[in-house]
């Protein structure tokens, strides 16, 4: 077990982060991420409040709908990554990052309540989630439920009894792969995860169960394999979505949002550092905090960027990672050097997933 | 995976394992680092070891394993040459995690000082040490 954001969270289960990672790509795998926060914003001007925050378009969600975003500061700093549920035209719920959820809540609460006249409520701790991810686990998930979740389309939710708990069922993940994030009463988590773990036992065998619990350490490869940004990792107060790579969730025309500003002179201008993802062509693993150098150059200018994340991939056959260097390094194709604890081993950028899902 | 301890082993606090035997006159040990190292480490995916006739002295980095979350120094639990190095971990570091007595050692070392074998551990103090640890 180790410390993450104030929980206790295990690394791995019995089973190992290998094995967990391939549950997910080849059958299911489910992640208790109850330390996620959830702030609920609810009054007649909530969807303005929520504009007010986020950089992506909220007049796009309807009923029912879940938007990737971030919220930025005024410096076009990146405050949180989370997604966004619209319940009602008056209801909104964000999703928030375990280790953000204090900064958030103050964040949107100072941003929020008093202009748009509208209730913020913290209701991390009442509210329990669960991830069911893998090609089999909108099958499994399912088969607990009278509803029709196979029905929710992609980043769409809705409420439904599942194994007689009543759930917010959300088509949305963080490793690639299909499935469910599932929010529920704290106090019925336990009943949802054992009758998920009985349902999953039931479909596999002893050796390759239906469905794995699965730690942080499998949540990490798959997350990474996929591409998806980890906060405090890839992007933090100091990083702006156009350097991560989330240009796509800044939608200028949406409102006027804390940071557009800066963001609109951001793209303007082009950002310096961009965040590329890397496969290692030599041998090592980068790590988080690894130096990218170039070696043409002297003495501290030798240090041109840094890894943010990396790993030896399980689904993809490589030593992958991500990290940040000048644009001028940043092109597709490019070839960087990384200083893996005094050695120095070679890496090609890439472009998009390393780990794409068969359609 | 076991969490045992063989009990004609010498162990380190360092976590690894030395199996000796007499070759020639001389004093071998085999190296590995203990079932309790490789859990956790977690799964290794990357070995890194010497050259067979590089020397060592006790204490040094002899080499690396990378596990999927973390990277771990090797260090020498005697002083010596390595005469062995096993090769076929840089193709299945997995021996390291799932046979860590047997398939999962990692080098040979000819001793030069067979008297650094008395500041081992025995499998009882070794898992003392270890409950000491959790």
């Amino acid at each position: 077990m180790i410390e993450f954001g104030g929980w206790d969270m295990p690394v791995q289960y019995k089973t190992g982060i290998i094995k967990e990672h391939r549950a997910v790509r080849s059958r299911a795998g489910m992640f208790d991420v109850s330390h996620m926060g959830e702030a609920t914003l609810r009054g007649d001007r909530a969807a303005d409040a929520v504009q007010r925050l986020i950089t992506n378009d909220v007049g796009k969600m309807r009923d029912g709908s879940a938007l990737y975003t971030v919220m930025c500061n005024a410096s076009g700093g990146i405050v949180d990554d989370c997604i966004v549920y619209r319940r009602a035209a008056d209801d909104y719920m964000i999703v928030l990052n375990a280790s953000n959820i204090a900064k958030d809540l103050a964040w949107i609460r100072d941003n929020t309540e008093s202009r748009y006249g509208i209730a913020v409520s913290d209701e991390s701790d009442a509210t329990a989630l669960i991830a069911v991810q893998g090609p089999d686990a909108v099958a499994l998930v399912s088969g607990l439920s009278s509803a029709d979740l196979a029905a929710i389309a992609p980043f769409h939710f809705a409420h439904a009894d599942i194994a007689g708990v009543r759930c917010m069922a959300a088509r949305t993940g963080y490793t690639g792969e299909d499935g469910f994030e599932l929010a529920c009463p704290a106090e019925r988590a336990e009943s949802l995860w054992n009758a998920l773990l009985q349902a999953g036992a039931g479909k596999g065998t002893a050796a390759e169960p239906g469905l794995v619990p699965c730690g942080l350490g499998a949540r990490d490869t798959l997350r990474l394999e996929a591409r998806l940004s980890l906060y405090g990792n890839d992007i933090d107060d100091t990083t702006s979505p156009y350097e991560a790579g989330l240009g796509w969730v800044v939608k200028p025309d949406a409102g006027d949002f804390i940071g557009r500003e800066a963001l609109l002179a951001q793209k303007a201008e082009g950002p310096r550092r961009k965040l590329i993802g890397f496969t290692i062509t030599g041998r090592g693993i980068a790590r988080p905090g690894y130096s990218i150098v170039d070696r043409s150059r002297q003495g501290d200018d030798v240090v041109v960027g840094r890894v943010t994340s990396g790993t030896k991939g399980i689904s993809v056959d490589a030593a992958i990672g991500l990290g940040y260097v000048p644009i001028e390094y940043a092109q597709i194709g490019n070839e960087i050097t990384i200083d893996c604890r005094g050695k120095d081993v070679a890496a090609t950028l890439v472009k998009g997933k390393f780990y794409q899902r068969q359609a | 995976m076991s969490t045992e301890y063989p009990s004609d082993l010498k162990y380190t606090k360092d976590h690894e394992w030395l199996r000796v035997s007499k070759k020639d006159g001389g004093d071998i040990g085999r190296v590995g680092i203990t079932s309790f190292a490789g859990e956790q480490l977690g799964d290794v995916v990357a070995v890194e070891l010497p050259d067979e006739g590089d020397k060592i002295n006790k204490g040094e980095v002899f080499g690396t394993l990378e596990s999927v979350k973390a990277v771990a120094d090797l260090f020498a639990p005697v002083s010596g040459t390595f005469l062995r190095v096993n090769t076929p971990l840089g193709d299945s570091p997995e021996y390291v995690n799932e046979d860590p007595y047997d398939e999962g050692w990692m080098v040979e070392i000819q001793l030069s000082d067979p008297a650094e074998l008395g500041d081992l551990m025995s499998a009882e103090a070794y898992a003392a040490f270890v409950a000491d640890q959790e």
